[in-house]
């Protein structure tokens, strides 16, 4: 990993007056990979993406790219192009004198900058709106300008800064498929910040949550969707159950859990779960692996708790019921319709909500 | 529904009518006096009265035969394109500044750059002439641009602000990421974006200064600018050459302004976007 790092961030600190937009951070993004950046706003993605171009400079700490520090190198010498949220695109320049602007500021000639600007248009395929003006352009064809003018410079990293978020539904997972098969393509590493699930968990290779400033988990889609690392996360993806609790007893690879619905148990191999006997906990189980049951389940290995079903909702091939647990706590089932066929499922109806140990997942209060 | 068909409905025509009038009116009271005098700088009659003599172009000829005339009109152009032009670049800056920059005091920072035009006339005038005249600069051209740039900074200030407060606040640094230093953006981005508004600016500020007769009057000496000139000819005798030239000042006026307003409003009518792939 510590060769292959195109960047890392060792100790980054950044305070605005009194205000910390980001605490203590370190982590390092591998060349080539694509990386996201996901949190609510304020959580300080945008401004770890700007400190990464120049544009904010860290309070404390260091941020190397090839090994280099570059906390005093200007935006203008870094090779780090942005796209924007706004896209910010010259209005008074056409299409291809946008793309044309990164050559230009280096001092590319003239017939040269034309012709690798005529490159990215065609592989953008906006060739044939070289010459209108930006206004001309719909929302689609400014995102493929925005792109193709950060890249004429053929960077090392690129960084997106929720550059699908003015778009439409159908057109952004239109766009999601065009950025991730550039990415693939051009090999250059990709550092995108959303505020969106679906299109962090959808592109990226890694995932980055964060929260106040601080890094909650770094991992692959599935990591972070399988085991979420903290309570945090795990509400944050909002997939799973969560029930929280004091550990009552841990060990020969389960770990029983005392919570409101009762003792649940999971499995876990992880033998130094006895020291924390008496700590707070939580046990979380993703939504497609929460099973629904007419009869109460008594088997072995299976947390079984009765809840009253409070509502359902449909959307394409699957269904979420919402449930009640006897405490009023609501979780929610994620099923296709075929699963769901054999339940009565009626409005006030009582269940028996239950999971195998296994698909259990124990997160630690921190 | 678009907004025209919007704005046919529930319409007085009464009331159209009468909004119609009214701006007549308003116009009229504005551009009577002008207009008077531009007919009767084509009138042969000496004195302006009506029945209307026959059209003539004497009294334009009397002007342009005025060696004094022509030196107040060269006073008046050199003035006006050097006040345009140093006011503009002022104004720019100090715009410029306002965009770019937070610091402790702005707001005073703006309110006394936005002042020397809601002083006085008299009393900037009279204080141009016993500062300037203190260190040697009075009687000249030099001291009316000096005076007309203090008074025409802020209207070029206030325009080119305006065209800054609309650009979106990422284009600066979107170019500075490209790799533009700060002056290659400045030059590529800033420039070019508030272009518009430095043109329209350009030519208020040259109109203002072609106008301008108090602080003339008090600090151009012997160096008279075309207003002063028409004081000058109002003291002596009232001749209807004062009409031919007070009909050249509005056109050439009017010409700027217009010009600047063409250049300000221009922008705003761009070319609807394409819709959605």
């Amino acid at each position: 990993m510590k060769n292959d790092a195109l960047v890392s961030f060792e100790g980054v600190v950044k305070r605005f007056g009194d205000f910390i937009a980001v605490q203590r951070m370190d982590f390092e993004i591998a060349k080539g990979e694509f990386l996201a950046i996901m949190g609510s706003s304020g959580c300080g993605k945008t401004t770890t993406l700007r400190m990464l171009a120049g544009l904010d400079a860290p309070t404390e700490g260091v941020i190397r790219l090839s090994g280099k520090p570059i906390n005093d190198l200007p935006t203008w010498s870094r090779d780090t192009p942005m796209v924007w949220q706004s896209l910010a695109l010259f209005p008074f320049l056409n299409v291809i004198e946008n793309v044309e602007f990164a050559l230009k500021m280096r001092g590319v000639g003239k017939a040269e900058r034309r012709r690798r600007a005529e490159q990215w248009l065609d592989r953008m395929q906006i060739t044939e709106f070289a010459g209108r003006n930006i206004s001309q352009l719909s929302g689609g064809q400014r995102q493929r300008v925005a792109l193709a003018r950060s890249l004429v410079v053929e960077p090392e990293i690129l960084l997106l800064d929720e550059p699908l978020s003015a778009l439409d539904a159908a057109l952004k997972v239109r766009m999601q498929s065009v950025l991730k098969n550039l990415q693939r393509e051009t090999g250059i590493t990709f550092v995108y910040v959303t505020h969106s699930q679906s299109e962090a968990f959808s592109m990226a290779d890694r995932v980055v949550i964060m929260s106040r400033g601080k890094i909650e988990q770094i991992g692959t889609p599935q990591e972070i969707y399988r085991t979420p690392r903290t309570r945090f996360v795990a509400d944050f993806l909002g997939s799973s159950n969560i029930f929280t609790g004091k550990v009552a007893a841990a060990g020969d690879g389960v770990v029983t859990l005392d919570t409101p619905s009762g003792p649940l148990k999971l499995a876990s191999p992880d033998a130094s779960l006895r020291a924390a006997v008496g700590q707070t906990a939580s046990l979380t189980v993703l939504d497609t692996k929460t099973n629904l049951a007419v009869t109460p389940r008594t088997g072995q290995g299976v947390n079984a708790i009765p809840v009253r079903m409070i509502g359902e909702e449909f959307i394409g091939a699957t269904a979420t019921i919402y449930l009640e647990t006897r405490e009023g706590q609501e979780i929610r089932i994620q099923k296709s319709h075929e699963e769901l066929a054999n339940l009565p499922l009626e409005i006030g109806r009582e269940f028996e909500a239950y999971w195998s140990f296994d698909d259990g997942h124990l997160v630690m209060e921190q | 529904m678009s907004a025209t068909d919007t704005a046919n409905i529930n319409r007085n025509r009464a009331i159209d009518v009468a909004l119609k009038v009214y701006i007549v009116l308003g116009y009229a009271f504005v551009f009577a006096p002008i207009a008077a005098s531009f007919v009767f700088s084509f009138n042969s009659d000496r004195f302006p009265s009506i029945p209307l003599g026959h059209f003539s172009l004497e009294w334009y000829q009397a002007v342009a035969s005025d060696p004094l005339v022509w030196q107040g009109l060269r006073n008046t152009l050199f003035v006006g394109v050097t006040v345009g032009i140093v006011a503009t670049a002022l104004g720019f800056g100090a715009a410029y500044t306002d965009y770019r920059y937070r610091f402790f005091g702005k707001q005073i920072y703006l309110a006394l750059a936005l002042l020397p035009p809601t002083i006085p006339v008299i009393i900037l005038g009279l204080a141009m002439l016993a500062y300037l005249s203190r260190i040697n600069l009075s009687g000249n051209a030099l001291s009316v641009i000096i005076a007309h740039v203090v008074i025409c900074a802020p209207f070029a200030m206030a325009i080119i602000r305006l065209r800054l407060s609309q650009m979106d606040p990422d284009l600066e640094a979107a170019a500075w990421n490209l790799g533009a230093s700060e002056w290659a953006a400045m030059r590529h981005v800033i420039v070019p974006f508030a272009k518009p508004a430095i043109l329209g600016a350009l030519f208020i500020t040259m109109a203002v200064s072609f106008d301008e007769f108090a602080i003339a009057w008090f600090v151009s000496g012997l160096n008279e600018t075309l207003p002063v000139k028409v004081l000058g000819f109002l003291q002596g005798q009232v001749s209807p050459r004062i009409n031919a030239i007070g009909t050249f000042v509005f056109v050439t006026s009017m010409s700027l302004v217009i010009l600047a307003q063409l250049l300000l409003t221009g922008r705003g009518q761009k070319a609807r976007p394409a819709a959605d792939e």
